[in-house]
């Protein structure tokens, strides 16, 4: 605890300040009981303690409230937020007790505490929004109109989130039987001509290999795959955060083919990823993956509205019945100086095909052809040089700090936040940083990456991996080494602390690796 | 004006001579033809197999997918589009084995489509391995020795599974198979048509010749239909437990009659509402203008925004 610290507790304890051993911390006991029973009384209720002897929480809360001066009256609108309809009169009574607790504070020791919290004026209106809410809105934003899951922690409150608004967005959302079935019943809907998603996490994901594979064999527009990676391997760490599925979804599936990933950094990213995974899937034919993880899905952030006027979407080539002859058969995988072939969609007239998963011609046709095979490994694989073209160097990395530094930190995903908190406290130590975020995984930004890093006198690796996923990826793609590597695997996300110390314990003791255990 | 031969394509054909998926093709072209459907209104799914390239010989939508998926990826096109007419087809080794579970959850779906399952006792494509449906102690010709499991019941596991329309046919019986198939692309939910077929390749035992039942004294044949011994498997009044669970009963015991006499014909039928209609009572929209063709692309999601302020 910080010297001038606080600490609220339970009078009943009746602890002695040399008890505590801090004399630089401040003690405020605080009979929760009587002040619960007090507000009980006030309220009638005092017959039915036992019954709410739980609120002496709510009576701590206020006791909090009051001691770093926040104002009541948005703890009074937090506390009924969580009691509505049939509960309504209960969150009053917890109201009472909190103001009780507040008032007691107010009452009994003297306002000398140091810390204080006040709501700042605000120009304009801030949401409060988790990264599964991000995603849920960029799906509607996109023209998502079909979602697939299995219940799976952490990405069920996703489609938890898209069915809560069914009506109001009409989208279907399925509960399937498995997830090989959810990444099937999205392609089946995706190649039928409407936007389709699911989400899932890893176990979830090691399903969806085969599916992956005929997505990207048989070109389909989609679908979109939103992985909340959590700590893994197996059940892992269920309910906690990882960095460990980076190169999986790189070569999920067997034999090779065309997909995208991108992995965004925070919230916001969450949602403008998202939205664009849709654009590039049409685009481009093939399964897109957001790669986020449980510390970005369920993380609150308050953040400004975006203005999303500027959004566009794109549904790529898509042939109508206009543009087809009678009698002449659709060529759906024709060969186009792109590779991008255009699509139609089942109920198209004169529009039929065939797709398969076998190796086939361009009528969708089986052959073993030994030309054709060649040509359509390089049809298909074309698509990522054009997607490489197609996306704006903005959006492939994001590059923080002075062009010229000490250090390069080099990450990817949510610990993007904390290595940008941690860089004003090693600049305050005279390390100075810059930080190369990376946020496209297929295709890689070759070029990109390569340029910042050649330039950089020593380049640190932050993930949350125990192998340096994203460290290896960029010494297959342009043959540079990380110099140290400052890795978290405990399932626990990385804090602005562990970057600062783990960078200068990396840089001071010159550390080739150092592992970050806060919990 | 629609001819049969539109609904035929120009690719190679690589089935064995003999082969029973000849009779299911040309059942499955033949029905389509009769229920004056569009050729760009129906989309064929299939998994792996020899039946799995049945889509290739069809002109219509073919999606030939991935062993033992043809059901996710034909449900969710048809819930993309619900105008289309959907139809799967499989391998009983595609469909009751590595399938099984997406066969049991399709059928529980009530989604308004038609499985057709080639049901041939044997793995034709990887030369004759015993499929779920082979029964203990046989044994065909390329199997080492006789099956040490038991053959499932694919009549009587869809009707606990939920299809609403449960029957069997036979590949070389085309036009018995084909009103059956007809019947059910009519029925509004998920029908299964289990349909017995011959591998001359590889199942020496289930011959053209043992269903014409030339090794039994009788010398008649094995296969009859349900309705010539007066069974009717139609749920009349949907809203009657006794009944529905009586006519589920009824057919499951027809269902395990195999040996000298073997019954083809509907198993069971019931009106239910069907997956698509389910949805509507969650998204009315969904009534009027199939999933694809709502306008979704101008969605306005500031009030999702505004709602986190």
């Amino acid at each position: 605890m910080s010297p001038g610290g606080g600490i609220i507790y339970d009078a009943a304890l009746k602890l002695k300040p040399e008890d505590v051993g801090r004399p630089d911390v401040n003690l405020y006991p605080v009979p929760y009981l009587d002040v619960l029973i007090g507000a009980l009384k006030e309220s009638g209720h005092e017959h039915e303690l036992s019954k709410y002897q739980v609120m002496t929480n709510t009576v701590a809360f206020g006791a909090s409230a009051a001691l770093i001066d926040f104002d009541f009256d948005l703890v009074a609108e937090a506390i009924k937020e969580g009691f509505t309809g049939r509960k309504a009169a209960l969150g009053e009574l917890n109201v009472k007790a909190a103001q009780n607790g507040y008032d007691y504070v107010r009452k009994n020791f003297h306002d000398d505490f140091a810390y204080k919290l006040h709501s700042l004026p605000t120009k304009q209106k801030r949401m409060v929004i988790r990264g599964v809410q991000a995603v849920g809105i960029a799906k509607f934003r996109a023209g998502c109109s079909f979602q697939t899951y299995y219940p799976i922690t952490p990405a069920t409150d996703e489609s938890e989130y898209l069915e809560n608004h069914q009506k109001d967005y009409n989208i279907v959302v399925v509960q399937t039987e498995d997830e090989i079935s959810a990444i099937l019943m999205a392609t089946g809907a995706a190649h039928a001509g409407v936007r389709a998603a699911t989400s899932t996490s890893g176990p979830g994901f090691s399903l969806m290999a085969e599916g992956l594979g005929w997505a990207g064999h048989t070109e389909a527009p989609g679908p979109i795959i939103i992985l909340y990676q959590r700590t893994g391997p197996s059940t892992g760490l269920p309910t906690r955060t990882e960095q460990g599925d980076m190169q999986f979804v790189l070569h999920a599936g067997h034999g090779e083919f065309p997909r995208m990933a991108i992995a965004p950094g925070d919230t916001m990213e969450c949602f403008y990823d998202t939205f664009d995974a849709f654009n590039y899937a049409d685009r481009f034919q093939m399964p897109v993956i957001v790669v986020a993880d449980k510390f970005l899905a369920s993380t609150y952030r308050t953040v400004e509205i975006p203005n999303i006027s500027d959004l566009k979407i794109d549904r790529g080539q898509i042939v109508s019945e206009t543009d087809l002859k009678e009698n002449v058969p659709f060529k759906r995988y024709a060969f186009t100086p792109l590779g991008v072939s255009p699509r139609t969609t089942p109920g198209t007239r004169n529009g039929i095909f065939h797709t398969t998963g076998d190796e086939h011609d361009e009528f969708g046709s089986i052959t073993e052809n030994s030309e054709n095979r060649i040509k359509m490994m390089q049809k298909r694989m074309r698509k990522l040089e054009l997607a490489a073209e197609a996306i704006p160097n903005s959006k492939k990395v994001n590059f923080f700090g002075p062009p010229k530094a000490d250090v390069t930190l080099v990450g990817w995903g949510s610990t993007k936040g904390a290595i940008l908190d941690a860089m004003q406290d090693l600049e305050a130590d005279a390390i100075r940083c810059n930080f190369l975020q990376v946020r496209y995984l297929s295709p890689f930004p070759t070029a990109l990456v390569s340029k910042y890093l050649s330039s950089s006198k020593q380049k640190v690796l932050v993930e949350c991996n125990y192998t340096g996923q994203l460290g290896a990826l960029i010494r297959e793609h342009t043959g540079i080494a990380m110099d140290r590597k400052v890795l978290k695997f405990n399932g626990r996300p990385l804090s602005q602390n562990e970057v600062y110390e783990g960078v200068k314990d990396a840089i001071k003791n010159g550390m080739k690796e150092v592992v970050m255990a806060h919990a | 004006m629609l001819e049969l031969k539109d609904f035929r394509t120009k690719v190679h054909n690589d089935w064995c001579p003999g082969c029973g998926d000849f009779g299911i093709l040309n059942a499955i072209q033949m029905a389509l033809f009769e229920l004056k459907l569009e050729p760009h209104n129906v989309a064929i799914f299939s998994g792996i197999g020899c039946s799995g390239k049945t889509p290739h010989f069809v002109n219509t939508y073919g999606f030939h997918t991935l062993h033992g998926r043809a059901l996710p990826i034909a449900t969710g096109a048809k819930l993309a589009n619900r105008d289309l007419t959907v139809v799967a087809v499989g391998g009983d080794g595609d469909g009751y084995g590595i399938g099984a579970g997406h066969f049991l959850h399709a059928g529980r779906r009530n989604l308004d489509f038609t499985y057709v399952v080639h049901d041939n006792q044997v793995y034709g494509l990887t030369k004759g391995q015993s499929s779920p449906t082979l029964p203990k102690g046989e044994r065909t010709k390329s199997m080492p020795a006789p099956a040490i499991v038991e053959g499932i019941n694919p009549i009587a596991t869809a009707i606990s599974s939920g299809y609403t329309f449960v029957a069997r046919s036979y590949a070389l019986d085309v036009r018995h198979l084909k009103e059956i198939l007809k019947a059910a692309i009519l029925h509004k939910g998920s029908a299964l048509v289990d349909v017995l077929q011959t591998c001359p390749t590889y199942n020496d035992i289930n011959t053209k010749e043992w269903y014409a039942g030339a090794d039994l004294p009788s010398k008649s044949p094995r296969l009859y239909k349900l309705e010539e011994k007066g069974y009717d498997g139609v749920v009349k009044d949907p809203n009657n437990s006794g009944e529905v669970t009586e006519k589920k009963i009824q057919a499951i015991v027809n269902s395990f009659e195999w040996g000298d006499k073997i019954p083809i014909g509907v198993f069971y039928k019931i009106e239910e509402p069907t997956f698509e209609e389910m949805i509507e009572t969650r998204m009315p929209t969904y009534k009027t203008t199939t999933l694809v063709k709502q306008d979704v692309l101008n969605r306005n999601v500031d009030p999702l925004f505004q709602y986190l302020t």
